[in-house]
């Protein structure tokens, strides 16, 4: 069988133990640890990964200096961060808490912004009623159980009945050393009423790396609650990996993600909504560009159970060279979810006759009173408005780029940090360019 | 020194279909020619081939401005070397704002450190949108997307009087358009009229030319220019159709499908 591995369970543990990590996880680790051989192998629709390596992890830690105060911070780090007015950051480098900042007003309103081993001693009644039951589960596949026997970052986000967060908080994670490995959790729950705007950015000074990645996000919102979740990746070629992002939402609940996946490496992306709640919404945005020999499977899910709710996808996807990507969405409307509404629209466009993408609109639906409605298209860049664009002095190369920006604008308009925004917009630039 | 457009022998096919069968024109700066004739003759077909469009090929002549074919240049080129298309159909760009968009193709023409300075363009821009009574917020919206057609054309003329060309092609600039808006976008081309600026207008309707005044009309039918003449020629036409001048040249099919 291909994707076999030789884990050590009594090193994990050990380390487990030198590290004070409270009972729970332990508990955790152990339990995935025993399952691990018995579970099956994820199987993205349309994407072979029989071949990928995602399991040969050579050290669980890497120990990294931890920074001193902002200045400190190397230069890839302070492009994504507003320097100027940030109020609230964690910065995690490889698997380190690095540095630290927030606003005395968000601690006096009883938010907990700690890395997820700081949190399961300090706040164990919360963070073990949220880890790895709602949204997703350990035993689920084996990525999922390889995640939590080899988790080694992450952070825990809990914003209080009511309490309306005013300053994004940012979760900026700083891979700077080829062996480390990113099996990052992150845990947003937001109680009843409360709102937040999430946003992670994953950043890189190596053009390679020799690990692995293996990223959980669980995102909670209670009833009223409202999540904006932002995550803008830029990782080196070779980190394969697995990352799943899923929320869950209660009654009138929203979470809205706006997802710039921009990675150089392979990987399979797991992005699903459960809209539990009545009247519960999320607005899924997602924007690719895929480049050199690259592959990417981006699974979009949103399932309604909840009356009246709400789910839109929004995929753009500019593919180059040989890279290769499959966009499958879906809206899945369960039975009693009446008066539901389900939408999504895919985009490829592809720049190279070498590239393919392949956008998969899927609609399951098991309730009569509902609305439904997919779009989906990949194709190349227009050739009669390039002519436009050039009829008016623009340069071949300059009408391109414009008009893939404005193919990949309405989801980097939906960031919800400015900094993070530009950034974006920057390195949609040099990978078009390049 | 006063520019010349010289069209001579235009042969254009698309897709393996001949539809220009020998044009020849000749435009100097200072002077309108009107360019009429029924439909399906090969007018957009001759403006979208001197502007360079991907689907048109030519198969004879050469389009020369100052003596230099423009044909052999990319069509950013051309646009450098003076040349304007004002759209039948002009494209719809989402993500890219108008006035982005202006800005950009107002300093592609110019050598770099030459650039135009932001406050010069606001101020450009303001009073070009004054002049052809646009809205502000037309400079923040994408790219023609989602404009009338109607602003659709506006907006052509708004992009031609920032651009200042030494000439200009438009190809029904009229259709779609208001009397007020008729009046307002021949008011923007009257405005750039002058020795510096030549102008090969391509339009259906009399109405348009008792605004800009041509000093030269041309029917074409068959993909070839078959009549020249002054501004009294489209009166005539106006008042009797096309079917005098059929007879008088012998033809039957006007348009390019005949023999
Ligand atoms: N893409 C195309 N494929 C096939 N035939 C075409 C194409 N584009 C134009 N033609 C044909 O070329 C001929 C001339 O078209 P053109 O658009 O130049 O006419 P026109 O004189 O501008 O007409 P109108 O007054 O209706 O705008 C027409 O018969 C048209 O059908
Ligand atoms: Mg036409």
């Amino acid at each position: 069988m291909e994707n076999e591995f030789v884990i050590n369970k009594d090193e994990i543990l050990e380390a487990s133990k030198a590290r004070e990590e409270s009972a729970f996880l332990t508990e955790k680790r152990t339990e995935a640890l025993d399952k691990l051989n018995s579970l099956d192998m994820i199987k993205p629709d349309k994407t072979r990964v029989s071949k990928w390596d995602f399991f040969t992890v050579t050290d669980q830690f890497v120990e990294s200096e931890a920074f001193g105060s902002i200045e400190e911070l190397p230069q890839v780090v302070r492009e994504v961060i507003d320097i100027e007015t940030v109020e609230n950051v964690i910065i995690q480098r490889n698997n380190t808490e690095a540095f630290v900042k927030l606003s005395d007003d968000l601690v006096s309103q009883g938010v907990i912004v700690e890395s997820i081993f700081d949190a399961a001693n300090n706040h164990p009644e919360l963070l073990e009623k949220y880890f790895m039951t709602d949204a997703v589960q350990i035993d689920e596949n084996k990525l999922t159980a390889y995640h939590a026997a080899l988790l080694n970052g992450g952070v825990f986000v809990y914003v209080p009945k009511n309490v309306q967060v005013k300053d994004p908080i940012q979760m900026v994670v700083l891979h700077d050393d080829e062996k480390a490995s990113l099996f990052n959790h992150v845990l947003v729950v937001a109680d009843t009423g409360a709102e937040v705007t999430y946003v992670e950015n994953y950043v890189t000074t190596l053009e390679s790396g020799k690990g692995k990645l293996n990223i959980v996000s669980e995102v909670i919102a209670k009833d009223n609650a409202k999540i904006k979740y932002g995550a803008v990746d830029f990782l080196a070629k070779a980190l394969v990996g697995y990352i799943v992002r899923r929320g869950v939402t209660g009654n009138d609940a929203v979470i809205d993600w706006a997802l710039g996946l921009m990675n150089d490496s392979d990987v399979i992306y797991d992005n699903t909504t459960y809209l539990m709640g009545s009247g519960s919404s999320s607005d899924v945005k997602i924007v690719h560009v895929g480049r050199g020999n690259q592959k990417s499977n981006f699974t979009t899910e949103v399932i309604h159970y909840g009356k009246e709710t709400t789910g839109n996808i929004l995929k753009h996807g500019v593919m180059k060279d040989s890279a290769s990507s499959v966009f499958n969405g879906i809206g899945y409307i369960k039975h009693g979810a009446t008066n539901s509404d389900a939408q999504q629209e895919s985009r490829v466009l592809m720049l190279s006759p070498k590239a393919r993408g392949d956008a998969n609109p899927i609609l399951l639906i098991d309730e009569d009173e509902v609305v439904a409605g997919h779009a989906a298209s990949a194709g190349q860049v227009d050739e009669i408005q390039l002519f436009y664009l050039m009829s008016r002095g623009l340069s071949r190369q300059e009408a391109e780029r414009l008009v893939i920006h404005g193919f990949l604008a309405p989801v980097v308009e939906s960031i919800p940090i400015e900094s993070v925004k530009q950034l974006l917009t920057a390195v949609i630039e040099e990978k078009i360019v390049n | 020194m006063t520019s010349v457009l010289e069209i001579k022998d235009l042969h254009v096919e698309i897709e393996g279909k001949e539809i220009l069968k020998g044009v020849n024109l000749t435009i100097k700066q200072g002077e309108i020619h009107a360019v009429m004739g029924p439909n399906g003759t090969g007018k957009s077909t001759l403006a979208q081939a001197i502007m360079g469009h991907p689907s048109y090929e030519v198969t004879k002549g050469e389009v020369l401005l100052d003596g230099e074919n423009v044909l052999e240049l990319e069509v950013d080129e051309r646009a450098h070397a003076g040349l304007f298309l004002a759209m039948q159909y002009p494209s719809e760009i989402s993500g890219v704002t108008n006035s982005d968009f202006l800005r950009s193709a107002i300093n592609a023409s110019r050598e770099e450190g030459d650039e135009i300075n932001l406050m010069q363009f606001i101020k450009k821009l303001d009073k070009n949108m004054d002049y052809l009574e646009m809205d502000q917020d037309m400079a923040t919206r994408y790219l023609n997307e989602g404009f009338s057609g109607g602003e659709k054309k506006r907006n052509e003329i708004l992009q031609l009087m920032m651009l200042e060309p030494k000439f200009a092609i438009l190809d029904e600039i009229d259709s779609g358009l208001d009397i007020d808006a008729l009046k307002i976008v021949s008011k923007g081309i009257n405005e750039l009229r002058g020795p510096e600026f030549g102008s090969l207008i391509i339009t259906h309707y009399q109405r348009l030319l008792n605004y800009i005044e041509p000093d030269f009309v041309h029917v074409m039918m068959q993909g070839k220019v078959v009549k020249s003449g002054g501004k009294e020629l489209a009166e005539r036409l106006e008042n009797e159709g096309y079917d005098w001048i059929k007879e008088e040249l012998g033809i039957e099919d006007e348009t390019v499908e005949a023999e």
